[in-house]
C-alpha cells in the first residue's frame, strides 16, 4: 500500500500542469497585489488605523505606515518573478514572506481566501514549478526538465481537496441544511441582480442553493481527480464560482479557484495553452526531453518532512473547536484557519465602559476615535478582539490619568437571523482576564443549538 | 487537445460574465406582488417624508428670514418675539429632516453648518467685532446655524431686555445685526440649495438606485440614519451632556438650544418622532403609512419565522419617548439635579441601537459597509 502511494508519487509526470499553474498564480497575484493598492487599500488597511488587532502570539508583527507600499511593492514584483519563472525561488520566498507579513499585520482582515494564497506561495518555494516555461529553465539548462516526480502537481492537488472537503463539512450544520442559513437572509437581498434576482425570492432555492453547495464541495475534488468527470467537475466550478462572485464581494478569489482546478487537467490542456502563449509571444523555445526523477537526497527528504508536518497540519488544526466547549458559530473558538466560509450572518453591537474604581465614576468610549469602521465591524462578533481592545483601552485610560481602569463590555450578537443575546459578559472586568489558547468563559452561553460539524 | 478546446471558450465565458456582474448597476426592477418593492420603499421615503419634511422645513426657514428683515428693519420688543418664535419653529422643523444626510445635504455639509453644538461663543463675539468672516469656512460651523442664533437670541445678556439692547442701543448694534442676518441668510441659502437639488433630479436618483449594494439607497440612507441615531440623537441630545462619554463628569453646557433652555426636550421629542416616523413609513403631511423599514422587516420575517422585530423595534421606540417624556423640559436643569434620570433615557435608547444595528442591519443584510474590502 505505502509502496504503491510512494511509487505514484514519485512517477515522472508531465511538468506543464505546474508552469501553468505558476504562470496563472503569479499573474493573478500581480492584478489582486495592482487591485489592492489602486484601491488605497494599504492606506486604509495598514496605515490609517492607529491601533491593529494581533493574531494571538504575533503582536511582534507591526504595521510598518508607510513603509507597508514597500512590502507591497516586493509582494508585486515577487509575483511578476513567479509568473516568468525568474530567480523562482527567491521570488516565491519573498512572495510569501511579504504577503504573509502583511495579511499577519492586523486579524481584522483575515479572509480564507488570504490564508490560502499564503499556503499556495509556502508550497510553490518546495516546488521546481520554474523547470519548465520559466526565464530560469532557458538561462540554465540544469534547471530545465519536462517531466517531474509527480507529487510536485498532488500537493497542490491535495491542498485544493483539503480547502473544498473541509469547505463542504463545515457545511454540514443544522443552520446551513435545516436553515438555509445564512442564504435565507443574503439572497433576497439580491434580488435586483438580472436573470437570477426573482428566484432569490423563493424559499426553495435558498435551500437548494445550501444543499447544492455542501454537496458541490465535498465531491468537487474527487470529480476533478476521475478523468470522466473532470470536464463536468470543471464546468461546476466555473458556475459555482461565478455565482458567488455575482453574489457577494469577494474579489479575486472565484478566479483564483477557478484557476487553480486547471491543475488537475491532464498536460494536453496545458501544452496546448502553452504553445498558444509561446505563438502569442512568438517565441521560438522548445525544451529538451529531460526527466527530474526523486533522489533521497538531504534536501529532498526535507521537502518531503515538510510536506508531511505541513499536511498533517492542515487536516488537524482546523479540527481544535473540538476542544472547546459551547457552540463554534457563537463563541468562534477555532473558527478561523478553517476553511469556514460564509456560513454566518452576524449583526453586533458593542459598547465599551470604563470605571474608575477610586471615584466610582464611569463612562462609555466613544470608539471611532481609535478604530476605523471595518475594524468596529470584526471586533463587535468577535471575543478576541474584545479583549484585545478592552487591554488597549485600560492602556491609553491609564495614560490619560485613570489609575486603575476597570474596562467592561456591552455586546449583543444577532446570530443568522435570531434575536440579538448579549454575548459578553456585562460584569467581567476585562482587564483582569488574559487571553489564551482555552476556552473564554466570559463569553455568556449560547442557549441554542447548532447541530453538526 | 481536445480539453483545450472546450476549456478555453468557458473561461472566454465565465471572463465576460465576471465583467458583466462587476458593473453592477441594475436599475430595471419588475414587479411581482409577492416581493418587497425595495423602490416603492424608496419613493415613500422621497415623496412622503423627505421632500416634504425638506419643504416644512423651507417654509419655516422662509418665515425665520422674513422676521429677521422686519426686526433689521425695525428692532423693536414684538418683532424680537416674533424672530425668537420663527427660530424656535425652525429649530424644530429641523429635527424632521436632520437624519437625512444623504446626497445634496451630504455634499454642502448641511447638518454640520446648521447645526453644531455647543456653539463657540468666543468666536461668534470675535466674528460680530471684526466684522471679518466668511460663513462657509468649514472650521466656522460653530459659529453659524442654529445654535449660534440661539446664543444671539437668548444668550447675549442676562435679560431679555438687554439682549435687545444690543441690536438697538448697543454702540456695536449694526454689526449684531449683520451677524444675525448673515447667519439667518447662510441657513436659508444652504435650505433652498438642498431643496432645489432634490427637486431637480436627485429625487430621481434616489429612488431609481434601488439595489442593495453597498451603495445603493437603500444602504446609504439606512447606514446614515442609524449614524445619525446614534452620533447626532443619542450622544448629542443626551449622551454628551449627560457625561456618558467624558470620564463621568456631566457636561450640562453640552445640550442642544443651551441658551433657550426650556427648548432641549421638545427638540429631542420631535427628533424622536422623526426617526420612529420613518422607520415606520409615516407619510409627513399625514397621508397615512407607505413601504417603510417595519414593512421590509415584517416581509423578511415572513420567510424565516423569526421574532416580530419591528414590533419590538417600535416598543422600543416608545419607551424611549415615555423616558425622555419624564424628562424636565430643560435638559441642563435635569442633568444639574438628576442626571440619573438622563442617564436612564440614554440607556433606553442605546437598547434600541441594538435591535436595529444588530437585529435590523442583520435582517435586512444591510452591511455596515464601506466602499473597500473584499469578503470571504
Amino acid at each position: 500500500m505505502i509502496n504503491s502511494i510512494i511509487t505514484y508519487l514519485k512517477q515522472p509526470v508531465k511538468a506543464a500542469p505546474l508552469a501553468v499553474f505558476r504562470v496563472l498564480f503569479g499573474c493573478l497575484m500581480c492584478f489582486g497585489t495592482i487591485r489592492f493598492m489602486s484601491g488605497n487599500w494599504v492606506e486604509t488597511y495598514y496605515i490609517e488605523p492607529i491601533f491593529h488587532f494581533k493574531y494571538y502570539g504575533l503582536t511582534f508583527i507591526k504595521s510598518l505606515g508607510q513603509y507597508t507600499y514597500i512590502l507591497y511593492g516586493i509582494t508585486l514584483l515577487s509575483s511578476i518573478g513567479i509568473a516568468l519563472g525568474y530567480r523562482y525561488r527567491l521570488s516565491c520566498l519573498l512572495f510569501f514572506l511579504s504577503f504573509t507579513y502583511c495579511e499577519l499585520i492586523d486579524k481584522t482582515y483575515y479572509l480564507n481566501h488570504y490564508y490560502f494564497v499564503s499556503i499556495i506561495g509556502f508550497l510553490l518555494i518546495f516546488l521546481p514549478a520554474n523547470c519548465y516555461f520559466s526565464i530560469d529553465a532557458k538561462r540554465q539548462s540544469k534547471l530545465a526538465f519536462n517531466k517531474i516526480p509527480r507529487y510536485n502537481i498532488f500537493v497542490i492537488q491535495l491542498m485544493l481537496t483539503i480547502v473544498y472537503v473541509y469547505a463542504g463539512l463545515a457545511k454540514i450544520n443544522s443552520e446551513w441544511l435545516l436553515r438555509a442559513m445564512p442564504l435565507q437572509i443574503w439572497l433576497p437581498s439580491r434580488d435586483y441582480l438580472p436573470l437570477i434576482g426573482d428566484f432569490f425570492r423563493h424559499e426553495w432555492v435558498h435551500y437548494a442553493m445550501s444543499w447544492f453547495g455542501m454537496l458541490y464541495d465535498l465531491s468537487i475534488p474527487f470529480l476533478l481527480f476521475y478523468k470522466r468527470t473532470r470536464v463536468l467537475a470543471f464546468v461546476l466550478v466555473v458556475v459555482f464560482h461565478v455565482l458567488t462572485r455575482v453574489l457577494f464581494p469577494i474579489g479575486i478569489f472565484p478566479y483564483v479557484m477557478i484557476f487553480s482546478t486547471l491543475i488537475f487537467f491532464n498536460s494536453h490542456l496545458h501544452q496546448g495553452l502553452i504553445h498558444k502563449l509561446q505563438k502569442l509571444f512568438n517565441s521560438k523555445y522548445t525544451i529538451k526531453e529531460k526527466t527530474l526523477s526523486w533522489v533521497p537526497n538531504i534536501k529532498n527528504r526535507i521537502i518531503v518532512g515538510v510536506f508531511i508536518v505541513f499536511f498533517s497540519f492542515q487536516i488537524l488544526f482546523p479540527f481544535r473547536y473540538l476542544l472547546y466547549p459551547d457552540e463554534l458559530f457563537w463563541t468562534e473558538e477555532g473558527y478561523r484557519f478553517s476553511w469556514r466560509v460564509m456560513l454566518m450572518e452576524k449583526g453586533g453591537y458593542v459598547q465599551f465602559k470604563i470605571v474608575d474604581p477610586a471615584t466610582k465614576k464611569w463612562f462609555y468610549v466613544d470608539h471611532t476615535a481609535y478604530l476605523t469602521d471595518y475594524q468596529e465591524k470584526q471586533m463587535r462578533m468577535q471575543a478576541d478582539f474584545i479583549l484585545e481592545f478592552a487591554h488597549f483601552l485600560e492602556t491609553t485610560y491609564k495614560e490619560k490619568g485613570i489609575k486603575n481602569p476597570e474596562v467592561y463590555v456591552e455586546s449583543y450578537i444577532a446570530l443568522n437571523g435570531r434575536l440579538s443575546q448579549q454575548y459578553i459578559d456585562p460584569n467581567i472586568n476585562l482587564t483582569k482576564v488574559k487571553d489564551s489558547w482555552k476556552h473564554k468563559d466570559w463569553i455568556l452561553p449560547f442557549n441554542d443549538t447548532i447541530y453538526g460539524f | 487537445m481536445k480539453w483545450s478546446k472546450l476549456c478555453l471558450p468557458l473561461i472566454g465565458i465565465l471572463i465576460i460574465a465576471l465583467a458583466w456582474s462587476c458593473s453592477d448597476d441594475s436599475s430595471d426592477t419588475d414587479t411581482n406582488t409577492d416581493e418587497f418593492n425595495r423602490q416603492a420603499m424608496l419613493t415613500n421615503w422621497a415623496d412622503n417624508i423627505i421632500v416634504p419634511s425638506y419643504t416644512t422645513f423651507g417654509i419655516d426657514v422662509n418665515a425665520l428670514k422674513a422676521a429677521t428683515d422686519n426686526f433689521e428693519a425695525a428692532p423693536t420688543e414684538a418683532n424680537f418675539s416674533t424672530l425668537r418664535a420663527a427660530w424656535q419653529d425652525a429649530y424644530i422643523s429641523w429635527q424632521n429632516v436632520s437624519m437625512f444626510n444623504i446626497g445634496p445635504a451630504e455634499t454642502v455639509f448641511f447638518r454640520s453648518f446648521i447645526n453644531t453644538y455647543p456653539t463657540n461663543t468666543s468666536s461668534i463675539d470675535t466674528n460680530i467685532e471684526t466684522g471679518n468672516y466668511n460663513l462657509q469656512d468649514i472650521n466656522l460651523n460653530d459659529a453659524q446655524g442654529f445654535p449660534a442664533l440661539d446664543y444671539l437670541l437668548f444668550g447675549l445678556e442676562n435679560t431679555d431686555n438687554s439682549i435687545l439692547e444690543k441690536y438697538t442701543t448697543d454702540a456695536n448694534s449694526s454689526a449684531y445685526i449683520t451677524y444675525l442676518v448673515d447667519l439667518v441668510d447662510r441657513i436659508k441659502a444652504l435650505t433652498d440649495s438642498v431643496i432645489l437639488e432634490w427637486q431637480t433630479g436627485y429625487r430621481d436618483t434616489f429612488v431609481n438606485n434601488d439595489g442593495s449594494s453597498s451603495n445603493s439607497s437603500t444602504n446609504s440612507l439606512v447606514n446614515d440614519w442609524m449614524e445619525y441615531y446614534e452620533r447626532i440623537f443619542r450622544n448629542g441630545k443626551i449622551g454628551f451632556p449627560a457625561g456618558v462619554f467624558s470620564g463621568g463628569n456631566i457636561e450640562a453646557d453640552k445640550v442642544e438650544a443651551f441658551y433657550k433652555k426650556d427648548l432641549s426636550k421638545t427638540l429631542c421629542l420631535e427628533a424622536l418622532d422623526a426617526l420612529q416616523g420613518f422607520f415606520n413609513g409615516d407619510a409627513i403631511n399625514g397621508l397615512g403609512n407607505g413601504e417603510s423599514l417595519e414593512d421590509y422587516l415584517n416581509f423578511l420575517n415572513t420567510m424565516k419565522e423569526g421574532d416580530d422585530l419591528s414590533t419590538l423595534i417600535n416598543t422600543q421606540f416608545n419607551a424611549s419617548r415615555d423616558a425622555i417624556t419624564t424628562l424636565n423640559d430643560n435638559f441642563y436643569q435635569q442633568i444639574i439635579t438628576d442626571n440619573n434620570a438622563m442617564l436612564n433615557a440614554f440607556e433606553i435608547l442605546q437598547a434600541n441601537v441594538v435591535l436595529l444595528k444588530s437585529d435590523m442591519f442583520s435582517a435586512l443584510s444591510i452591511a455596515v459597509e464601506f466602499n473597500s474590502g473584499d469578503g470571504d
